[in-house]
C-alpha cells in the first residue's frame, strides 16, 4: 500500500528558489551591512592594547561581581593573550555582539509584545517551542541558502538561536509587574506606551537583564559552531584542530572559548546586589 | 439653579462574569439574591443598585467589610472599572461617554487616587512618583520639579524627594502616595483603605493630617474604609455598604442613633457616642417657666455641642441644660436623664 509523501521536499526548494530569485538586493544589503559592522568593531576592539583590556575587564568584574570574578576575568583573558589567540577571540567577541544586540533588538520588543497580547503569545510560544528544541547545526541550513558562505550566514543563524532568551525574559518580566502599580499608572491618565516605557519595563528590567545574559551565551556557543560556514574568529582554530586530527590545537583552543565564555558571562551579568528594593 | 453635585453616581450596577447582561436583567426582574445569581448564572453581584450625589467638597464615606463592593465602586468613578448598568457623572459630565484619551486626561487633572497599598512605582525617586501625573501629560521637567516639591510640602516631606520609596516607612510611604494624588491640583480625591495597613497611632496621624488637607484645599473625596471607626472622624456623611447596595446613607449621627437594619446596629454598637450625638438630637422643646428658671443659671450649650461637652458642664454643676441657637436664643433643653440614657443606650 502506496501512502503519498508530502511534498515537503518540493515544497522547500520552491520557496527558497523564490527566496533566492527575489531577495537578491535584500540580501546584498543585510550582507553588506553586517560585514561592515563587523569589520569596524574588530578594528574597534583591536585599538587598545590586550593589557589594557584585561585591566579594564578585571575593574569593570570587581565593580559588578567583586574580587573572585575579577581574578577569573584577568586569569580568562591572560591565558587567551598567552596562546597568542587574542586575535581570534576578539573575532569573536565581534560577531558575539552582532548577533546578539540584533537578536536583542527583535526580542526584547517581540517579549513586550507577547506580555501585552494574548493572541500574539498564543501565536508565538509554539514557534519559540520549536526553535528551542531544534539542533543549533539546522540553523545554518538556511542561512547559508540565502546569504552563501562567511561571517554573515554565521551572525544570522547566530542571531536567531539566541532569539527565545530575550523573548521569554521579556514577557515574563512584564507579566510580573504587580498588578497594583500598573492599575496606579493607569489611575494616573498613562497611556498604553507610556505604561510600557516608564512602569512595565523598568520593573521587569531584572528578568531582562537576565535575558541579555541568556543571549550572550547563547551567541558565544552558537558563533563557534557558524565557524562550520566560515565565521571567523576561536572557533576556526576548533574547525582546523578537528580536520587537522591536532589534539593539541583544539585543547588551546577549546581553552580559549571556555576563558571568552567566563568573561563574557561575568561582564554581561546583573549586578549581584539588588539596588534599591523592590515592590512589597 | 445650585451646581451640579461633584460626583453623581445613578442607579450604577456590576456584575462581573460571561453572562453579566443576563444575569442583571434576573436580579432586576425577579429579585433573586447573589447565591441564586451565582448559581445560575455564574456571576458576582459586585455592585448592586447605587444612587448617590456628592457635593463639591464634602468628605464622603463608604464603609463596608471586604467583598461589600466598596472597591469595586470606587473604581467606577475614575472607570478603572465600567460599570454593567448605570451613569456616573462627575461635574454633572457623563464619564461613560468619554473617548479613551479625554478619559486619560480626566484621570490625569480631575481625579487622585491613593490605593490601600501605597503602589508608589519603587524604581523612581519620591518626587518623579509624586509628579508621574504630570510627567505623562506632558508637563516639563522644572515644572515637574516645582510642583512635586510643594506637594511634599503640603505632606511634611520636604528634604524626601530624591530618595526612593523602599527607603521610607509604611506611614511616610502613603504621605507619598497622598501626596501623588494632590499634585495634579485635582477635583476629586478618591481614597481606597489609604490607611487601614498602617498602625493605629500612624493612622490617627495621617487621618489628621488628611483632614486639614481635605478642609483646606476643599477636595470632593470618595473614602473607602472597613473602619466605622475612621469613617465617623472623617466623613460628613457615611454609606454603610453590604452585598453591594448602600444599606443606609447618613450623617455619622443619623446613622448611630438610628441603625436602619440589624446589621448596621451591630456594626455601631461598639462605637462611643462621645464625639458623635449632639445636643440637638437630645433636647425637648421648652415651656416658658422653664425657659426663665434655666436663663438664670446661664447654663447654655449650641445645638452641635456633643456629648462629651454636655457631661463636662453637668458633672461641674449638675442639673439640666439649655439649648441655645445662633442668636444665643432658647430653642430646648436636654435633662439629665436624657444625658444619661444617651450614653447607656
Amino acid at each position: 500500500m502506496d501512502i503519498a509523501t508530502i511534498p515537503l521536499r518540493e515544497w522547500a526548494e520552491a520557496t527558497v528558489l523564490w527566496c533566492t530569485s527575489h531577495g537578491g538586493p535584500l540580501f546584498a544589503l543585510v550582507t553588506g551591512s553586517i560585514d561592515r559592522l563587523d569589520a569596524f568593531l574588530r578594528a574597534a576592539l583591536r585599538v587598545p592594547p590586550p593589557a589594557l583590556v584585561v585591566l579594564a575587564a578585571a575593574l569593570w568584574a570587581l565593580w559588578r561581581r567583586g574580587i573572585p570574578a575579577a581574578v577569573a576575568v584577568a586569569l580568562g583573558l591572560l591565558l587567551i593573550w598567552n596562546l597568542a589567540l587574542w586575535k581570534e577571540a576578539i573575532d569573536t567577541v565581534s560577531l558575539v555582539l552582532i548577533a546578539a544586540g540584533l537578536s536583542l533588538a527583535i526580542g526584547i520588543p517581540v517579549g513586550i509584545l507577547m506580555a501585552e497580547s494574548a493572541t500574539a503569545r498564543s501565536l508565538i510560544t509554539p514557534i519559540l517551542d520549536y526553535m528551542q528544541t531544534t539542533p543549533a547545526f539546522v540553523y545554518l541550513i538556511p542561512s547559508v541558502l540565502f546569504f552563501g558562505i562567511g561571517t554573515v550566514p554565521g551572525v544570522l543563524a547566530t542571531m536567531m538561536f539566541a532569539l527565545p532568551p530575550p523573548i521569554r525574559a521579556t514577557m515574563l518580566g512584564i507579566a510580573n509587574v504587580p498588578p497594583p502599580l500598573i492599575e496606579a499608572g493607569n489611575a494616573f491618565g498613562a497611556t498604553p506606551l507610556q505604561l510600557i516605557v516608564r512602569v512595565k519595563l523598568p520593573l521587569a528590567l531584572p528578568y531582562v537583564s537576565v535575558g541579555v545574559n541568556q543571549c550572550i551565551m547563547m551567541s558565544l556557543s552558537m558563533v563557534v559552531i557558524a565557524s562550520l560556514v566560515g565565521a571567523r574568529g576561536l572557533g576556526t582554530k576548533v574547525v582546523e584542530s578537528l580536520t587537522q586530527a591536532d589534539l593539541a590545537k583544539g585543547i588551546e583552543a577549546g581553552l580559549a572559548v571556555v576563558a571568552t565564555a567566563i568573561t563574557l558571562d561575568l561582564l554581561s551579568r546583573p549586578r549581584s546586589s539588588a539596588g534599591r528594593g523592590s515592590y512589597t | 439653579m445650585s451646581p451640579p453635585p461633584a460626583i453623581e453616581l445613578k442607579d450604577v450596577w456590576k456584575v462581573f462574569g460571561r453572562r453579566a447582561a443576563e444575569a442583571l436583567s434576573a436580579v432586576r426582574s425577579e429579585q433573586i439574591g447573589k447565591d441564586e445569581v451565582l448559581r445560575r448564572y455564574d456571576c458576582v453581584v459586585a455592585v448592586a443598585d447605587v444612587s448617590v450625589a456628592i457635593a463639591q467638597g464634602e468628605i464622603f464615606c463608604i464603609m463596608g467589610l471586604s467583598g461589600s463592593g466598596k472597591s469595586t465602586l470606587l473604581r467606577h468613578v475614575n472607570r478603572l472599572v465600567e460599570p454593567t448598568a448605570g451613569e456616573i457623572r462627575i461635574h454633572g459630565e457623563d464619564i461613560g461617554r468619554k473617548s479613551a484619551g479625554a478619559l486619560r486626561e480626566l484621570r490625569a487633572r480631575k481625579i487622585g487616587m491613593v490605593f490601600q497599598h501605597v503602589a508608589l512605582f519603587p524604581h523612581r525617586r519620591i518626587w518623579e512618583n509624586v509628579a508621574f501625573g504630570l510627567e505623562v501629560r506632558g508637563v516639563p521637567r522644572p515644572r515637574r520639579r516645582e510642583v512635586a516639591q510643594e506637594t511634599l510640602e503640603l505632606v511634611h516631606l520636604s528634604g524626601w524627594g530624591d530618595r526612593y520609596p523602599a527607603e521610607l516607612s509604611g506611614g511616610m510611604q502613603q504621605r507619598v502616595g497622598l501626596a501623588r494624588a494632590l499634585a495634579a491640583d485635582p477635583d476629586v480625591l478618591l481614597m481606597d483603605e489609604p490607611f487601614s495597613a498602617l498602625d493605629p497611632l500612624i493612622r490617627r496621624q495621617l487621618q489628621d493630617q488628611f483632614l486639614q488637607l481635605a478642609s483646606m484645599m476643599k477636595k470632593t473625596t470618595l473614602f473607602i474604609t472597613h473602619d466605622l471607626d475612621e469613617a465617623i472622624r472623617l466623613g460628613h456623611r457615611i454609606a454603610v455598604m453590604k452585598d453591594g447596595r448602600f444599606i443606609q446613607t447618613g450623617t455619622a449621627e443619623e446613622i448611630v442613633l438610628t441603625p436602619a437594619d440589624s446589621y448596621v446596629a451591630e456594626f455601631v454598637r461598639g462605637v462611643s457616642r462621645l464625639k458623635i450625638v449632639r445636643a440637638h438630637s437630645l433636647m425637648r422643646p421648652l415651656d416658658a417657666t422653664e425657659a426663665i428658671t434655666l436663663d438664670a443659671t446661664a447654663r447654655a450649650v449650641d445645638g452641635d455641642a456633643d456629648l462629651e461637652r454636655m457631661i463636662r458642664i453637668v458633672a461641674e454643676s449638675p442639673g439640666p441644660l439649655l439649648v441655645v441657637d445662633a442668636d444665643n436664643r432658647p430653642i430646648g433643653v436636654v435633662s439629665e436623664t436624657a444625658l444619661l440614657r444617651a450614653i447607656h443606650e
